[in-house]
């Protein structure tokens, strides 16, 4: 293996749980179970190495791997521990190619653990980077899928607590793909672990958004230095992001619907000290899309928009906000790989259902608020 | 009806009658290391006050903290089995995987998983193993433990296997108590998992307590029933309170609420509960609690109980009040129960809250020449000090711009003097025994939740079986039907599942039904 990159300790899975909600924006599911998932892996002797990009050749395999289901289901019926790695070896056993590492699909919250698990039981390093570097609800909004560079979608894989393993062998894009994996899901309990056809390590590395792992882990540190040092938790998470605080406020309304699967809705926010009088209104999809301040759209996708409670610094999920809750909106710009045409495509504003928004990208906006 | 409510707490031991037109009478008692003489005493002192006869009380409720404090101080916990339906599922997390270690060591550390568990659509996720389940109840026995918690996957959602796994232990060792993880808490599998592990090893100490709680009423010459308040605000009677101990945790604050309610006649209000400590903050709609969210630890444990959505700050009676080079600060630290002997107004040597309050003339207490040497300009910067503290949690806790009322409660009520922020603020009358009013005019509660498939009925149908589920559940806890109100519904979407799943959350309260 590789002598480039750590070994994950124990007491990196708290930063890392945080950091991981954090980058979810809102969506990704708490990552609190997995956090105790790992550390439980860990404790029984499994070694998880995070290696950077570079780390292995160009002709080696890397699978993304993650847990794919309704978050609550989750939080219910607890994995059996295993379903990712099985759906990583029927990818293996579908393709006659052996993988070298794994990747995380999402960075953005419970995702951010399960290809750690895997790769601990399979004895492979984890890849430090991932397919979106926040959180996003569907499996074609990767990177990984958005520079397919034209590759079939496929084989793939899914794998229940039960032992059931279903391999998708080919899927004609990866929104068909999505949809007969979700309706697998459905029929094994609405959760497993998925896998996806082995990629090179020389198109991971185009593809790739770097060293996402390292950075959930700093961003988690930070909060809990912060609060141990009961600084202003805010004020050193923008620091350390480079990020914006965009607006602070209390929560005065939550409208949430449910259409075609998915939980849909706005958080209004009244403003507070310097946004006293103005009002914020986040969109959102599991994830957090859009942020209005007084009606004039500040943040689109896929621009992270992350809520945190204002004392704690707690990333908040949408599904646990709610009223009368205090909190900083903070922006962060995207990496590069999801602003280019054929990313905003599939991730930005008009693919989430609104079509009389252009993404401005944030780093711009930085500059005109300032 | 005639009921006295009692809240025992560290320090005081609250008690009020009441009848259906108010209080008649409140008094405080000091708190005894052996908690019953407390009890006893309390009881006696009210009835004195009150001018009752014993055998006019229909009915005692109390409010108490001993086994909340028995988790957090590792005592009187029995030996526990905790025993998981769901394999293959969740073997990735055994039970207690997440608890403090000298917890866990305490009930002894038993874990099985076991197969058995549904989906979230009521499938199993494998059928029960009657013989897997003799092989674990061998071994408990063999062991000698005497409770068991049982929990399976999904069952909120169907209770059947934890039913069927009872009928089997109980068969296979005569005599043991099970509790089952549907009957305390919500979907969350390791929270509620938790919570009825704490309840199977508090399962003994609760026989033992509800007995004690039933001589120290009978030794008092009182015949009428007795209950125990919850965390929700609501009553169990003593035979089920000694088999869900754990549904006692935290019904201090809810009482404390629910009191302010009733004393005011306000039910929308943000609720101030102001102790010798701290001050608990909270908000009220349709006169209950709002309820937490999010996980809450009891004793290192995270649960999912229906707590109240309480914030508290180092503000009391007796917080201590120290000039500082960086300016004032007031508490965390407080001179507590010993505020008679330690503010200067009482002849201490210790600035408190109280000195203050009584040096500005706002309160009326002790030696007010013992505290004359306190400049004006010094005075004003420390209520200016309690006042932003007040501002900061009350505004904390409010739900909207819509300006409510502060309530104030609790015996350090009298640090409050006017409005705080823009909001008015009702000191009601027996504002320090809002505690045990709360647990005198406890209701009785019904609850659901669980998952529907709206592919399968309309929402309106499934509200309707929710409703008409979570009215049968109160008339089951002894709520009188007529009275029966829904007043907490909740529904919520499940993401990424089509045929369009959703969580359905309803409470239903009535008043208790006596013959």
């Amino acid at each position: 293996m590789s002598t480039k990159g750590y070994t994950l300790t124990e007491r990196d899975l708290v930063p890392l749980s945080i950091g991981a909600a954090f980058l979810g924006t809102g969506g990704g599911g708490n990552p609190y179970l997995g956090m105790l998932r790992t550390r439980e892996v860990i404790r029984s002797g499994g070694v998880a190495r995070i290696v950077p990009l570079d780390a292995l050749p160009d002709e080696a395999w890397v699978g993304a791997v993650g847990g794919i289901g309704a978050p609550v289901i989750g939080f219910e019926k607890i994995a059996e521990g295993g379903e990712c790695y099985r759906a990583m070896r029927a990818v293996e056993n579908a393709t006659g190619k052996t993988m070298s590492a794994l990747i995380p699909v999402e960075i953005g919250g419970a995702n951010a653990m399960a290809p750690i698990i895997a790769a601990m039981m399979a004895g492979l390093p984890v890849i430090d980077g991932d397919g979106m570097g926040r959180a996003f609800p569907e499996g074609q909004m990767t990177t990984f899928s958005i520079y397919s560079d034209g590759r079939r979608d496929g084989p793939a894989a899914l794998a229940d607590d039960k032992g059931n393993v279903v391999v998708l062998q080919h899927a004609i894009n990866a929104v068909w793909s999505e949809r007969i994996m979700r309706t697998v899901t459905v029929a094994m309990g609405a959760g497993a672990g998925a896998a996806g056809a082995p990629m090179s390590m020389e198109f991971v590395r185009r593809a790739a958004i770097p060293n996402t792992i390292t950075q959930a882990i700093e961003i988690g540190q930070t909060v809990v230095d912060a609060r141990a040092k009961r600084q202003n938790v805010v004020e050193r998470v923008v620091e350390a992001t480079g990020g914006t605080l965009f607006f602070a406020g209390k929560v005065t309304d939550i409208r949430r619907e449910l259409t075609g699967g998915f939980s849909r809705g706005q958080a209004v926010i009244a403003g507070i000290d310097q946004w006293a009088g103005a009002e914020g209104r986040i969109a959102i999809q599991n994830e957090n899309l859009v942020l209005w301040i007084d009606g004039k759209p500040v943040i689109t996708v896929p621009d992270l928009i992350i809520n945190i409670e204002l004392d704690t610094g707690e990333p908040l999920t949408t599904e646990v906000l709610r009223y009368g809750q205090r909190i900083a909106v903070i922006g962060l710009p995207a990496h590069d790989l999801l602003k280019t045409p054929e990313a905003l495509d599939v991730i930005g504003p008009k693919a989430f259902g609104y079509p009389e928004l252009t993404f401005s990208p944030l780093a711009f906006k930085r500059a005109a608020a300032a | 009806m005639i009921r006295i409510g009692i809240d025992v707490g560290g320090t005081n031991t609250d008690a009020v009658a009441m009848d259906s037109s108010g209080v008649i009478a409140g008094i405080k008692a000091s708190t005894t290391a052996d908690v019953m003489t407390g009890v006893v005493n309390a009881l006696r002192a009210i009835l004195d006050a009150s001018k009752l006869e014993a055998d006019a009380i229909d009915a005692v409720m109390i409010g108490t903290t001993h086994f909340t404090n028995a988790v957090v101080q590792r005592r009187d916990l029995a030996q526990t089995a905790a025993v998981r339906l769901g394999l293959p599922a969740t073997a990735s997390l055994p039970p207690m995987v997440d608890w403090p270690d000298d917890l866990k060591a305490a009930i002894g550390n038993n874990a099985w998983l076991a197969h058995g568990g549904n989906e979230f659509d009521g499938r199993p996720v494998s059928d029960l193993d009657e013989a897997e389940l003799l092989g674990i109840a061998a071994e408990i026995a063999r062991r000698g433990i005497r409770s068991i918690a049982i929990t399976s996957v999904f069952s909120p959602v169907s209770a059947e296997m934890e039913r069927r796994a009872a009928e089997i232990f109980e068969k296979a060792i005569p005599g043991v108590y099970v509790t089952l993880s549907s009957e305390i808490g919500r979907i969350g599998l390791l929270e509620r998992e938790n919570a009825a592990i704490m309840n199977a090893c508090l399962r003994e100490l609760s026989t033992h307590v509800i007995e004690a709680f039933r001589a120290a009423i009978s030794q008092t010459g009182i015949k009428g029933r007795f209950y125990l308040t919850q965390n929700d605000g609501t009553l169990m009677d003593a035979a089920f309170a000694e088999k869900f101990p754990v549904l006692t945790f935290a019904s201090g604050p809810t009482n404390s609420m629910r009191g302010a309610a009733f004393l005011s006649g306000v039910k929308e209000a943000i609720v101030v509960d102001i102790g010798g400590t701290t001050s608990d903050v909270g908000s009220l709609h349709k006169g209950f609690p709002r309820q937490a969210t999010t996980a809450v630890e009891v004793g290192g444990v995270r649960t999912n109980f229906r707590m109240p959505d309480v914030f508290s700050i180092g503000l009391g009676g007796g917080s201590r009040v120290v000039e500082t080079a960086n300016g004032i600060e007031v508490g965390p630290t407080s001179v507590g129960y010993k505020l008679l002997q330690d503010a200067l107004i009482f002849g201490g040597s210790t600035l408190t809250t109280s000195d203050i309050a009584v040096a500005s003339g706002s309160a009326d207490l002790g030696d007010r020449a013992k505290v004359a040497h306190l400049k004006p300009e010094f005075i004003g910067k420390v209520r200016e000090k309690m006042q932003q503290m007040l501002e900061g949690c009350v505004e904390r806790s409010r739900l909207s711009d819509t300006p409510l009322p502060v309530i104030v409660v609790g015996g350090g009520s009298i640090l409050v003097d006017g409005r705080i922020g823009e909001l008015g603020v009702i000191k009601p009358n027996h504002y320090a025994v809002a505690n045990a009013v709360g647990a005198a005019i406890a209701q009785v509660s019904g609850e659901v939740d669980r998952v529907y498939v709206l592919s399968q009925t309309t929402r309106d149908q499934a509200l309707d079986d929710a409703k008409a589920q979570a009215v049968d559940a109160a008339v089951a806890a002894g709520a009188a039907r007529e009275t029966i109100e829904i007043v907490d519904v909740e529904d919520v979407p499940l993401a990424y599942l089509p045929g369009n799943a959703t969580r359905i959350r309803i409470k239903a309260v009535g008043e208790l039904h006596v013959d």
